[in-house]
């Protein structure tokens, strides 16, 4: 072979050979991360006989459990159409604590893939939102069939308010579960700690209480409960379906919606997004040993 | 910090004042760290993998990269596909770089073959059409027959290794990285391997191989890196450096020399 017969013009530039820009490979490489998250569903449900079937019977399975201990058994302190206004709750628990915890673990589950190929690593957590958040579709229809029953119709800001809603926990649990799941390649305790975490979530947001207890509790402090963007995206849904599906809506949005819920949710979104961006500074400060710590 | 700029067009890879620490940590849970810190033992030490290297690489070279176990090879290509960043220096390289590290692809276990050539090509940055358009050719490299559809956890060393090279000859690369590809895989599929490389230097690709059989290093190679102990030993002509690892002393019996040419280890 001459010299002349090998020659190849390379019409790229000289450049860093690991991917530097984090989330924004990440949105670079959208059929990547279609291949990832088809693949995290199917597995789901692999040598399963009622397979997607699952995803329905979960959520039932819970909204039957808090209505009938809460509505029915002890049936104290509940309000009109319980069962809806835990059920708007629960979306927004399970779709943050899905990312969370599959999240955190991410990287971990991968690491055949992390140790030998070169691809945003930011990928994986990304990827584990996005399937929960898929998984939010099933209760979705079976909230809007309950609630059309109670005689609840779409209104533009109930929609408005759940995308809000929707936002706040996609952007806060990607946030989260891009931290732990750097953090989850060092010590694998952060899993384990996340999984307790999470526990909490259910009881720190208005879902098997209604807000009014928070601020008769708590009087002025109740404000501060607000700061908490899981409670105030948990509202922000019961604004959107629980409202509409009450027998009194106006009387609903007086007496369990907090006045300023919209501008606590934007807020929450401001939040979420800045600490998206601080997550990802730590995720690019620990990332550089993830590979050798995985093996 | 390097400047791109700074370089000719032709270069394909560079390598300039680079290093690579490994912490080795001894003790993992706190029982085992409170022990050793009462016993006043170490609880991690770090190892120096690779040690200030450098050298520059012209598109369509082709290198043998040799050294002893141990010797920085892996991270080495670690570095040049990007799977790890250096901890001070600069890598730089042009165009897209496909290739095996250690034998192995990036493969799921988990996943079927068929799922992780999709999988894989997608990482590499080949596009659905694309992958579609080469899925028959890389299956047939791979000749791995109804195992396609198996996960991949359950393949031999040997059929793991055929699809994983198989895709990664598939990838319209620019530089390809062939880190000890034929120290698994049966005398056929050896072969298959050497030709497939010769297509690939000979189409103008950057080659980086890795190697412990002199003989392969020799058919394919214009240049050698020896690595000892993350630092450059000795970085040129190919007979002499293979002089320089010492590998040549038993490969003289005319009987070996097909063995050696196909990379059995020495």
């Amino acid at each position: 072979m001459t010299e002349a017969g090998r020659h190849r013009v390379v019409d790229a530039p000289l450049a860093p050979p690991a991917p530097t820009a984090g989330l924004l490979d990440v949105l670079g490489r959208r059929y990547l991360l279609k291949l990832l998250v088809r693949r995290e569903i199917s597995a789901r449900y692999q040598g399963s006989f009622l397979g997607f079937i699952w995803s329905y019977i979960n959520p039932l399975s819970q909204l039957f459990i808090f209505w009938f201990v809460f509505g029915y058994i002890i049936g104290r302190g509940t309000v009109d159409k319980y069962a809806v206004h835990v059920f708007c709750g629960l979306i927004v628990v399970h779709f943050f604590t899905e990312t969370f915890n599959a999240g955190t673990r991410s990287i971990v589950r991968n690491k055949a893939l992390v140790r030998k190929m070169a691809m945003p690593k930011e990928m994986f957590p990304v990827a584990s939102m996005l399937v929960s958040l898929y998984h939010v579709g099933p209760q979705l229809v079976i909230l809007t069939v309950v609630c059309l029953f109670c005689g609840w119709t779409p209104d533009p800001l109930g929609m408005l308010a759940f995308a809000l809603a929707l936002a706040i926990i996609a952007v806060l649990g990607t946030a989260l579960a891009l931290m732990f799941s750097a953090a989850n390649v060092f010590f694998r305790d952060f899993a384990s700690a996340v999984t307790i975490l999470t526990n909490f979530v259910r009881f720190g947001v208005p879902m098997i209480y209604p807000y009014t207890l928070v601020d008769q509790r708590f009087g002025r402090f109740a404000e501060l409960y607000l700061f908490n963007p899981i409670a105030d995206a948990v509202l922000l849904v019961q604004r959107a379906f629980w409202v509409g599906s009450t027998d009194d809506p106006d009387a609903t949005i007086a007496e369990h919606i907090p006045d300023d819920l919209f501008v606590y949710g934007v807020g929450a979104l401001v939040g979420s997004v800045v600490l998206l961006g601080i997550a990802q500074l730590v995720f690019t400060r620990l990332e550089n040993k993830i590979p050798e710590r995985l093996s | 910090m390097t400047d791109p700029a700074a370089y000719d067009a032709d270069t394909s890879i560079v390598v300039d004042h680079v290093s690579k620490d490994f912490t080795l940590r001894y003790h993992r849970t706190a029982k085992q760290m409170a022990v050793a810190m009462v016993k006043g033992r170490d609880i991690s030490d770090t190892f120096s993998a690779l040690d200030d290297v450098s050298f520059t690489v012209k598109q369509g070279e082709s290198i043998g990269l040799m050294g002893l176990n141990g010797s920085g090879k892996s991270t080495l290509l670690k570095l040049i596909n990007g799977v790890m960043k250096p901890d001070s220096g600069t890598v730089l390289t042009r165009g897209r770089i496909a290739g095996l590290i250690a034998t192995g692809a990036g493969f799921h276990p988990q996943l079927t073959g068929r799922e992780n050539v999709y999988l894989n090509a997608a990482i590499l940055g080949m596009t659905e059409p694309e992958t579609q358009r080469k899925f028959d050719s890389i299956v047939e490299f791979a000749d791995i027959g109804r195992f396609l559809e198996t996960p991949v956890g359950n393949y031999s060393s040997g059929m793991f290794a055929r699809l994983g090279f198989a895709v990664a000859i598939h990838v319209d690369s620019d530089i390809f990285l062939a880190d000890e590809v034929l120290a698994v895989g049966d005398r056929p599929f050896k072969r298959k391997c050497m030709e497939k490389m010769q297509e690939i230097r000979e189409s103008g690709r950057t080659l980086v191989y890795v190697s412990h059989a002199a003989g392969s290093v020799r058919k394919m190679c214009d240049r050698v890196i020896v690595l000892e102990k993350g630092r450059v030993g000795f970085d040129g002509p190919v007979d002499e450096g293979i002089r320089y690892v010492k590998y040549d002393e038993d490969s003289t019996k005319p009987e070996d020399q097909e063995d050696d040419e196909l990379g059995s280890d020495v």
